[in-house]
């Protein structure tokens, strides 16, 4: 099988993706994409940091400085973050817990294209109309009154988007809870897979919020509703009441699998279990628990009232105590460790310093009182920089590395990859150290100009420098990338000396996975089996028949079908015909799904015993 | 002992802390260099929570390059498997209990101060009845700021006279969009919301100067270029200013012969935006003491070729909106060449009622008041402020004011 494919042809392989509902193609899928959108917001980033290297510059307008603003934070969250994040989770979590893939193939392709067909809508904006201009957060009644259809196509865009991250998460805990393989209890799970399966449950509850409020702005927008309108009895305050309650979770969906990266990549090479596994579950569910109660922390100078700003001050600064609780894990599973220096663990113990200075602000800013001077500063800017670049971007790009080999294979030059973290790191803390100052100083943030002779130019300038050596240091990742895969060395299954059980299987795995459902004896199975066994994962049954689901074209076609209909609510008018044939292909699909038996296929025992040397369940 | 060691790394760690963080920034934009009774408290705030922090930072600092210097995989043995520890409860409790406690010595004094901060009641004096407040109705617009001195008959735009020493209360709302309202050294922000919900605070200035102010909340093109001034200064300047604010009806005569041709064309085209006197029309910035700004529009040199520039910016696209991008004055109905735009320059140029301007709040002169002339006995209540024809009578109860006076220096008003 995987011969054939790897000499298939351009055509051959465009129509294999475009037709999965392979996890581990699906997760490539979702890398691809995501990487391609990351290197979009970089691009725009730059824009930003261009256009404020010095006072008064007009290297770029006002309107297109609010449009790249927007667009920056709206995609390197949506866009990059979390499909990278669904890519690991893809390519991961089924083969950490020995399943053969996740429990709804069809739907996890679905949330693919939706997400893909979202961000592509998202994008078009740039060249149709200008692309939206009322921040990340779009509050009202800014985002009502911006002119032309850009805020439409972020509301029906993220709307596409956010229903496939809502089928991502709902696909994830079913996975996590129904196909476990035998002996793999719930505290037997990689922390990864914790994480995951928690930040699956966050999306599952908070992604709701978002879905209902881009629906009112887009009622708003596009067909004369006033929920925001104070003359028509709406309250602006309610948009970003229900945009929190989404938006607080999300960072904990974003920063909790890449808690998970990092447990895993400093476990590994420490060469020890992870010190207090249970209390980082247990502090897992904590943070995500105690995320749903402080969204309004983003809202202290709305003027809710001193009682709701305390109480939401104080259950913010709660969070810290579960995060400090894993910092001290980590530092003491790497306490009396046998220490590699590899570049996943590079980046984990990069991590670690940058993360607790992005949580120490965030302490700060959770202390109301002194949040009225910190909020919508370069000092929140700097903030959430060190906690989602310093956190979940590092942790991406570890868990990139560090499952590359299982990915794909191959093995990403070393040298190259320690280059790039350099490069990344100085010129990340560069970036966003001295924003911290400014933020203090009286710059607030989404400023197109700053003044001259308010101080605040020499750190502008530093902030700048800084964010070229990012960018250098994310081209040389790109050069490794290309490097790597037309080189096309193959490496082992198990290349780091890994503890869990993807690693028992070859690289990159055979599309079902598992020849037999492996049997899981503790905590980190493959470690457990090296100790004390043959190093070899125990099947749980027999070679069987392996069943397989289908491929299918119908989730690309179902998405193509919602991002065609957007077009026509946007621009109406004549252009309700789109709508109406968009709405049609989605719905015919659907029937088409619902009403063809689709039964899938099985692998046959014999079949599999003619594949050999995978050194897979003996 | 050991308690005196920490106070003193504590209190030498505060010196340290402030020294360089009092050297960021701009004396009259920096949060870190508090000139204001909010920006004092929060400064405290942070100055503590940054300690805290500090100290959180270096302990998992020194574990961290411990671990990575101690433990690093041995070249001669590299095949050593280290002992699989579980967890450590007593180590586990410790770094749970530890930052409970530092956390509760944050939180205490960052409730205090959320309640203190948004107290608006009125202030007491020394004999303990309640002194007079000054409120101010803050309007933001895209993209400047109008402030309206309740009772005082007092209205002025982009530049918000205060006096030092005595609190002032803002009642805030928004005509568009939502703003934010922000000046660093003297406080923290408050957001401005569109009607519906009127945001409160105080501002208590504890030195004369002329503070920047900003937007913080995203509103817009022209969002960055929406700043404003906060001109602090000593209350019996700040009690001239308003008499003087008061005197002003907009029918004055100006001296030279272009500006009488300014005020004329001003009348015919400008006013339906711009007031100039107490009217309560904020369409546009309200242009009383327009001689005394600053800047122009918040941001400009002040000029007369920028304000001819200015007043030529009608039409999208042309460089008067390049000026302020997305400002509503290029939406106007008005029809002027360059000369007559200039003559209006001029007009505008001199309207100057006060002697009391910006450079009041640079100089040493300090003057003493209560401010209790502003406040005549009688009539406390709530008459609502829309009579704007009736402004000048305000100046006739400035008598009682004398006995309350406190160490003035040269009481230049009698």
């Amino acid at each position: 099988m995987s011969t054939t494919a790897r000499k298939a042809g351009f055509g051959a392989t465009l129509w294999d993706y475009l037709t999965t509902v392979d996890h581990k193609k699906i997760g490539i899928l979702y890398l691809i994409g995501g990487f391609f959108f990351f290197l979009l917001g970089g691009l725009e980033a730059m824009l930003i940091r261009i256009q404020l290297i010095a006072p008064d510059n007009e290297f770029i307008s006002a309107q297109f400085y609010n449009e790249v603003l927007t667009m920056h934070g709206t995609t390197m969250i949506f866009l990059a973050a979390m499909p990278l994040i669904f890519a690991l989770m893809n390519a991961v979590l089924p083969l950490q817990i020995g399943a053969r893939d996740v429990a709804f193939p069809f739907v996890n392709a679905l949330g693919f294209w939706l997400f893909f067909f979202g961000g592509v809508m998202l994008n078009v904006s740039w060249f149709v109309t200008g692309a939206p201009d009322a921040g990340w957060t779009a509050y009202a009644p800014l985002s009502i009154f911006s002119e032309g259809h850009g805020v439409d196509f972020y509301a029906i865009g993220l709307q596409i988007a956010g229903f496939g991250t809502l089928m991502g998460g709902i696909n994830f805990i079913v996975t996590v809870v129904n196909m476990r393989a035998p002996g793999m209890t719930y505290m037997r799970m990689p922390l990864f897979t914790w994480t995951a399966f928690i930040a699956s449950v966050l999306i599952l509850f908070a992604f709701p919020a978002l879905t209902v409020g881009l629906f009112l702005l887009t009622f708003d927008r596009l067909f004369g509703a006033n929920f925001f309108d104070p003359s028509m009895g709406g309250n602006v305050i309610i948009w970003e009441h229900l945009f929190w309650i989404f938006g607080h979770p999300e960072v904990y969906i974003l920063i909790l699998p890449a808690f998970g990266v990092f447990s895993e990549v400093i476990s590994t090479f420490a060469k020890k279990r992870l010190f207090g596994y249970s209390s980082m579950v247990f502090a897992t569910v904590l943070i995500a628990f105690l995320g749903f109660m402080v969204w309004a922390h983003h809202m202290f100078t709305v003027g809710l009232g001193p009682i709701a700003n305390s109480i939401f001050a104080v259950a913010t600064m709660a969070i810290a105590v579960p995060t400090g609780i894993k910092i001290f894990n980590w530092l003491f599973t790497l306490w009396g460790g046998s220490i590699r220096l590899t570049s996943p663990m590079v980046f984990a113990l990069g991590f670690i310093p940058t993360f607790t200075i992005g949580g120490m602000t965030g302490v700060m800013l959770a202390s109301a009182a002194a949040d009225f001077q910190y909020h919508d500063s370069y000092f929140v800017v700097a903030h959430f920089h060190y906690v989602i670049v310093g956190g979940t971007v590092l942790g991406i790009f570890a868990g990139i590395i560090y499952w590359w080999p299982k990915m794909f294979g191959t093995m990403l030059n070393e040298k190259l990859n320690h280059w790039f973290f350099w490069l990344f790191f100085i010129g990340f803390h560069l970036t966003f150290f001295v924003q911290h100052f400014l933020g203090l100083m009286g710059m607030p943030r989404r400023y197109w100009k700053f003044q001259g002779e308010q101080g605040l130019d020499l750190f502008n300038l530093i902030s700048t420098i800084g964010a070229l050596f990012m960018a250098v240091g994310t081209i040389i990742f790109i050069y490794n990338v290309i490097v790597t895969q037309t080189k096309g060395q193959k490496v082992s299954g198990d290349p780091w000396d890994g503890r869990t059980l993807e690693w028992a299987i070859p690289s990159p795995p055979p599309f079902y996975n598992f020849k037999q459902e492996p049997l899981v004896r503790g905590l980190d199975p493959l470690w457990v089996e090296k100790m004390e066994g043959d190093g070899k994962i125990k099947p749980a049954e027999p070679l069987g028949d392996i069943h397989m689901p289908n491929r299918s074209f119908v989730p690309f076609v179902m998405s193509l079908g919602l991002f065609i209909a957007g077009f026509g609510v946007m621009y109406q008018g004549g252009y309700w015909i789109l709508a109406v044939i968009g709405f049609a292909i989605t719905a015919g699909s659907m029937l088409y799904r619902s009403f063809k038996d689709d039964l899938g296929y099985h692998v046959h025992k014999e079949d599999l015993e003619d594949e050999e040397g995978d050194g897979s369940n003996g | 002992m050991k308690g005196w060691m920490s106070k003193f790394k504590a209190s030498f760690a505060l010196v340290v802390l402030a020294l360089v963080l009092s050297g960021c920034g701009d004396p009259f934009l920096s949060a870190l260099q508090p000139k204001g009774e909010g920006a004092g408290m929060i400064y405290d705030l942070m100055i503590l929570s940054i300690v805290i922090m500090l100290f959180v930072f270096a302990v998992v600092m020194v574990i961290y390059a411990f671990v990575i210097y101690k433990y690093r995989q041995k070249k001669d043995d590299p095949d050593y498997i280290p002992k699989q520890t579980e967890g450590n409860h007593a180590l586990e409790t410790l770094w749970t209990v530890i930052p409970i406690i530092l956390l509760l010595i944050l939180a205490v004094p960052t409730v205090q101060y959320t309640f203190a901060l948004a107290d608006t009641s009125p202030d007491v004096n020394e004999e303990g009845e309640e002194m007079d407040s000054i409120w101010i109705n803050v309007t933001g617009a895209q993209y400047w700021w109008h402030f309206e001195y309740e009772d005082l008959e007092v209205s002025t735009s982009q530049e918000l006279y205060i006096p030092t020493d005595r609190r002032v209360y803002l009642s805030m709302v928004s005509q568009d969009v939502i703003h934010s309202f922000w000046v660093p050294s003297i406080d923290g922000k408050m957001d401005v919301n569109p009607t519906g919900n009127t945001n409160e605070m105080t501002l208590l200035a504890q030195e004369e100067g002329v503070y920047f102010g900003k937007c913080a909340e995203l509103c817009g093109p022209s969002h960055s270029l929406m700043d404003f001034k906060v001109v602090a200064v000593s209350p019996g300047e700040f009690e001239q200013w308003v008499q003087d604010m008061q005197s002003v009806t907009g029918e004055e005569t100006p001296e030279s012969q272009t500006a009488q041709e300014g005020q004329e064309l001003f009348n015919n085209n400008c006013i339906g935006c711009h007031a100039i006197g107490s009217s309560p029309n904020k369409t546009g910035p309200n242009l009383t003491n327009f001689g005394d700004r600053e800047e122009l529009a918040g941001v400009f040199d002040y000029n007369k070729e920028n304000i001819i520039k200015w007043i030529q910016t009608k039409g999208v696209g042309e460089e008067g909106d390049r000026m302020k991008p997305g400002n509503r004055m290029t939406d106007a109905q008005y029809d002027l060449t360059d000369e007559e735009a200039g003559k209006i320059a001029e007009y505008l140029m001199q309207l100057k009622p006060s002697d009391i301007n910006p450079e009041n709040a640079r100089d040493t002169s300090y003057q003493d008041s209560d401010l209790s002339s502003l406040f005549p006995e009688e009539e406390e209540s709530e008459e609502d402020s829309e009579g704007d024809e009736e402004s000048s009578e305000e100046s006739e109860d400035e008598g009682n004011e004398e006995e309350d006076q406190q160490e003035d220096e040269e009481n230049n008003e009698e």
